[in-house]
């Protein structure tokens, strides 16, 4: 060690030069990201036409009239509308199940766009983030979350057809239709998963699980409730309505080819109370005039599922949407929805609208947005009279529910790094971030396939965000990946440090008295490692509040 | 309650009791461990049961090659057997330990079940109710921590040690009651310790109670207690991170000797872990052995997971008694089903949900009884006495003092009895 001839002096002196030179480089950079807008986003929304925009305005207000009659029935008094990034927060986590990026927030804020949030939207709904995340969630109710047998089941691939499906907007009837009744091998045909993933031990697919999930994914009917007796409790439908949604997948099975009909196989059943199994024919449960009379079990099943007349199919999924964007359904729970109502306020219009516009999932989402029930504020402005579970459950007030596993996992990394996280991201960062998600996911709580139930917070999850890894990973000293650690060296004064902090963590500025507290804090930090620890203290702090891990 | 003649309660004195608890290394006994001990050694015989074991057999253990054996029959497989402590019955060998304990353990040979496939069968098992797609039933832990709640505890009181994918669930009584998993005691439990000094944790705190505050504003007062639980449970978290209770979690500090007779195999450490839990006050602990599952070379892979249980259960009975645990802690040890009596062309025996067997001990079970038998020709398959899973749910609940056949409403509004079977009244030692 000691042997190394001495440095010449010009040389330390060019080293030092260099070292500084790039350090300047990197915190001007670094001051920019933090505090201007980047270009590059700016602008690359597909905007809709005014025409098409004051026409998605008309169905929503007419979805608003609606629920006003029902506030003035209940006399409920509606609160005012929430600001625009509160908007733009529950946006992100609806479409792409993780909250907006600093680098974003800023973005919009230079725009000086009249409607933020409509902007927003246009954005995310060309964003691949938003198809892969509604593609997931949309699986979740076709196949559940298991990966089944790989032989004859790619969730993987049905996944990504999903999402392309949604970022070409594909008419929903179509794929509804390509789920129930194609033919193929699952991996070059990808819709062909659906049925599949019900096989079971080398036989043919399961018709009891297929009719099941068409029944609720589809119609909004959870009539599996009667495959071992008639239903009770109020319910009409009989043992036999079952097996005989059941019988239309009876001639599907698989050979080498995959996927196809065989019209030599049928579908049996042993009844309650009979002792023989009978073979079963393919009924619907109800409007059998909507049933083609020709054609292939499957493809006649699917023609009636998706049948204009058969409305039930349009408030399915009008439910499921809502439910995503608002992480609660409007009828609840989510896949039972009465056939012959009564409807709450929205739904039939929304349905209509739906049929009508060519099953547009797009614009579906886009007039429940624009509704006033979306873009109400969650919190009442006058303290004496604060939101009432009766305001919320009647959408009088935006409603306080609890954020899935995933979406809290994608807030954490993304609150973590200034910068969005998004395709154009390396691919070693994205990587990197689907395994802290997956890992962040099993400690705290896979919620399974897509139930929006609101059940308050465990031990485990607050001890997870507490003391855990990825918490403390990404808020503790750590200058190339975490944003505490950044802000606390590049923000020109405390004030701002504070304010990025909330932007990135909350999506909205401290209130006066959350300023004062934690600019104190900052304040009273004596040195450089003092002033990131208690940079780091703040980050933690916001990440533990319920604000963090509540839609609202 | 303990029924063998020189064993019973009255036996043991409070002072034979701290023995006890010195010799099995469970000196760390806290305050409120004390009184419990205290409570369980004065408690007079037919008190109810204050708490819950449950060792999981994850697969599907074989009946026929464990704990009824049909030696010399086409369906036996050549099994060996060895006599236990309930004179005529006998065992497969392997379970040497577990059969000199028998006369604190019953035996059930005939529990019958509807359900073949391992998940749905795991539901049933759990819940004493088969899947059903309108809710998710609790589990027995989650029923008994709702129904003898303890604001002494200040860990969680349902708690499951070496899950495999399906482990005890709140189900409609809420998140709050699933259980609290963990995995080889050997390593802490995870995310316990603050990664902060205290000055700075309470830095922390104080900030925080200025954001809630902000976010309360305009919102429900009772938000928190009646829908987010989220300053709650972060109350009982940090609790819990403070808490002497939370050493019962921990084995590293456990003396070599007692841990070794647990067998040095996570679950004999999670059974030991179990133990220390009941005795800090825990209510229920499930802890699972995977790999029973023996769709080929049965007996090989029997054999091997024979060998885990015997260690681990024998030890844990031997130190529950030890301790005056015993009388109040129900121990319950099985599968989600049994296996069949016919060898596959592989050598491997299938789900057999129509006659397993189950043991139960402790908490007011009778020791050293057998109900029911299985076929020996393995011809028929119903067995003698059969005993319905919802039966054992109602006989746990009942020793418990809960209430088995009261109503609950659930959250779809329909009103469902907490079990819908009969406790077995042969297995109750004061039935």
């Amino acid at each position: 060690m000691n042997s190394a001839s001495p440095t010449p002096s010009w040389l330390l002196w060019l080293r030092t030069a260099v070292i500084l030179g790039a350090l300047a480089v990197g915190i001007c950079w670094g001051v920019a990201e933090l505090l201007a807008p980047p270009v590059r986003l700016a602008g690359s929304a597909s905007r809709l036409s005014k025409s098409a925009q004051a026409d998605i305005q008309l169905a929503a207000a007419k979805v608003d009239a609606e629920f006003e009659k029902d506030w003035a029935q209940r006399q409920l008094q509606p609160v005012a509308r929430a600001d625009d990034l509160t908007i733009v927060r529950r946006l992100s986590l609806a479409l792409t199940g993780s909250i907006p990026s600093l680098e974003e927030v800023r973005m919009l804020e230079a725009l000086k766009e009249p409607d933020l949030p409509q902007w927003w939207l246009s954005h995310l709904l060309t964003d691949r983030r938003t198809s892969d995340y509604l593609a997931e969630r949309l699986a979740r109710v076709y196949v559940g979350i298991e990966n089944g047998q790989f032989f004859i089941y790619r969730r993987r691939r049905l996944v990504e057809w999903l999402s392309d499906s949604i970022q070409q907007n594909r008419p929903y009837d179509q794929i509804a239709r390509a789920l129930i009744d194609s033919h193929g091998v699952w991996t070059t045909n990808p819709a062909v998963n659906f049925v599949s993933v019900t096989r079971e031990n080398n036989k043919g697919p399961d018709e009891v699980k297929l009719a099941a999930k068409v029944s609720r994914a589809f119609l909004g009917v959870r009539i599996d409730c009667v495959q071992c007796h008639d239903g009770k409790l109020g319910s009409t439908w009989k043992q036999t309505d079952f097996h005989q949604l059941a019988a239309f997948f009876g001639q599907a099975d698989f050979s080498l080819n995959g996927l196809h009909d065989d019209p030599k196989l049928s579908y049996k059943v042993r009844y309650l109370g009979q002792a023989e199994e009978a073979k079963v024919s393919p009924h619907v449960p109800w409007k059998p005039e909507l049933l083609p009379a020709k054609g292939e079990p499957r493809t006649r099943l699917a023609a009636w599922v998706t049948a204009k007349e058969n409305k039930a199919f349009a408030r399915t999924i009008v439910n499921r949407m809502w439910a995503l964007l608002f992480n609660r359904p409007l009828v609840s729970p989510v896949d039972e929805i009465p056939l012959d109502g009564p409807f709450p306020p929205g739904m039939e219009i929304l349905a209509d609208d739906f049929t009508t516009h060519r099953y547009d999932l797009q614009r579906l989402i886009r007039v429940i947005v624009s509704t006033r029930a979306f873009q109400m504020s969650s919190q009442s402005a006058d303290p004496d009279h604060p939101v009432t579970t009766a305001a919320e459950n009647a959408w009088a007030a935006f409603p306080v529910t609890r954020l899935r596993p995933e979406q809290m996992a994608g807030s954490v990394i993304q609150a973590a790094s200034l910068s969005t996280i998004d395709s154009d991201t390396h691919v070693l960062f994205r990587i990197k971030r689907d395994i802290d998600v997956a890992n962040f996911v099993k400690r705290y709580g896979d919620s399974g396939e897509d139930n929006f139930e609101d059940s308050g917070g465990t031990i485990p999850q607050r001890l997870l965000l507490m003391n855990g890894n990825m918490i403390t990973n990404n808020t503790s000293g750590n200058p190339f990946i975490n944003a505490s650690t950044r802000i606390s060296m590049l923000a020109p004064d405390t004030a701002s440090a504070v304010e990025a902090a909330y932007l990135s963590i909350f999506t909205r500025r401290p209130t006066a008295a959350e300023a004062e507290h934690f600019k104190g804090l900052l304040a009273s930090a004596k040195n450089t490692s003092t002033r990131s620890n208690a940079m780091s203290d703040l980050y933690w702090t916001l990440m533990n509040a319920t604000e963090f891990s509540w839609n609202h | 309650m303990n029924t063998s003649p020189c064993q019973g309660p009255d036996h043991l004195t409070r002072r034979s009791l701290l023995r006890g608890t010195t010799a099995a290394g469970l000196s760390w006994l806290t305050p409120l461990a004390d009184i419990l001990a205290a409570e369980a050694a004065t408690a007079p015989s037919g008190k109810p049961a204050r708490s819950l074991i449950l060792l999981w057999l994850g697969g599907a253990a074989s009946q026929l090659d464990t704990f009824d054996p049909h030696p010399e029959t086409k369906i036996g497989g050549g099994v060996k057997t060895i006599p236990t402590a309930i004179k005529g019955v006998s065992f497969a060998s392997g379970l040497e330990q577990t059969a000199s304990v028998m006369q604190d353990v019953s035996l059930i040979r005939s529990m019958v079940s509807k359900e073949g496939d391992h998940e749905r069968a795991f539901y049933n098992i759990k819940t004493g109710y088969r899947p059903d797609p309108t809710l998710i039933h609790p589990s027995i832990g989650a029923i008994v921590c709702h129904e003898l709640p303890d604001a002494k505890i200040e860990i969680p009181t349902h708690v499951s040690i070496l899950p495999n994918q399906w482990p005890a669930r709140g189900g409609f009584f809420g998140a709050k009651y699933d259980a609290f998993q963990m995995y080889d005691p050997k390593s802490p439990v995870p995310d316990v310790k603050a990664r902060v000094n205290d000055k700075r944790l309470d830095q922390r705190m104080e900030g925080l109670s200025v954001v809630e505050q902000a976010f309360a504003r305009g919102r429900e007062p009772d938000l928190d207690q009646s829908k987010t639980l989220h300053q709650l449970s972060m109350q009982r978290a940090r609790k819990m991170m403070s808490s002497e209770q939370l050493k019962a979690f921990n084995v590293s500090d456990a003396p070599v000797k007692d841990l070794s007779v647990y067998g040095d195999t996570p679950f004999g450490r999670s059974c030991y872990s179990a133990v220390r839990l009941i005795q800090a006050g825990v209510r229920c602990v499930e802890v699972t052995l995977n790999g029973w599952d023996t769709h080929a070379n049965n007996f090989e892979g029997q054999a091997t997971q024979v060998k885990i249980l015997d260690a681990a259960y024998a030890s844990l009975i031997r130190d529950l008694k030890k301790l005056g645990l015993l009388q109040s802690t129900i121990v319950v040890c099985g599968g989600e089903f049994g296996r069949t009596p016919k060898i596959n062309n592989v050598g491997g025996r299938d789900h057999w949900p129509h006659a397993f067997s189950m043991l139960v001990a402790g908490g007011g079970f009778a020791g050293g009884r057998v109900i029911g038998s299985t076929d020996p020709t393995g011809e028929k398959k119903e067995p003698e006495r059969p005993v319905l899973v919802e039966d054992l749910h109602a006989t746990i609940q009942n020793l418990l003092g809960i209430d088995y056949s009261k109503e609950v409403m659930t959250p779809v509004g329909r009103p469902m009895a907490l079990s819908k079977g009969e406790p077995v009244k042969e297995l109750q030692a004061h039935a």
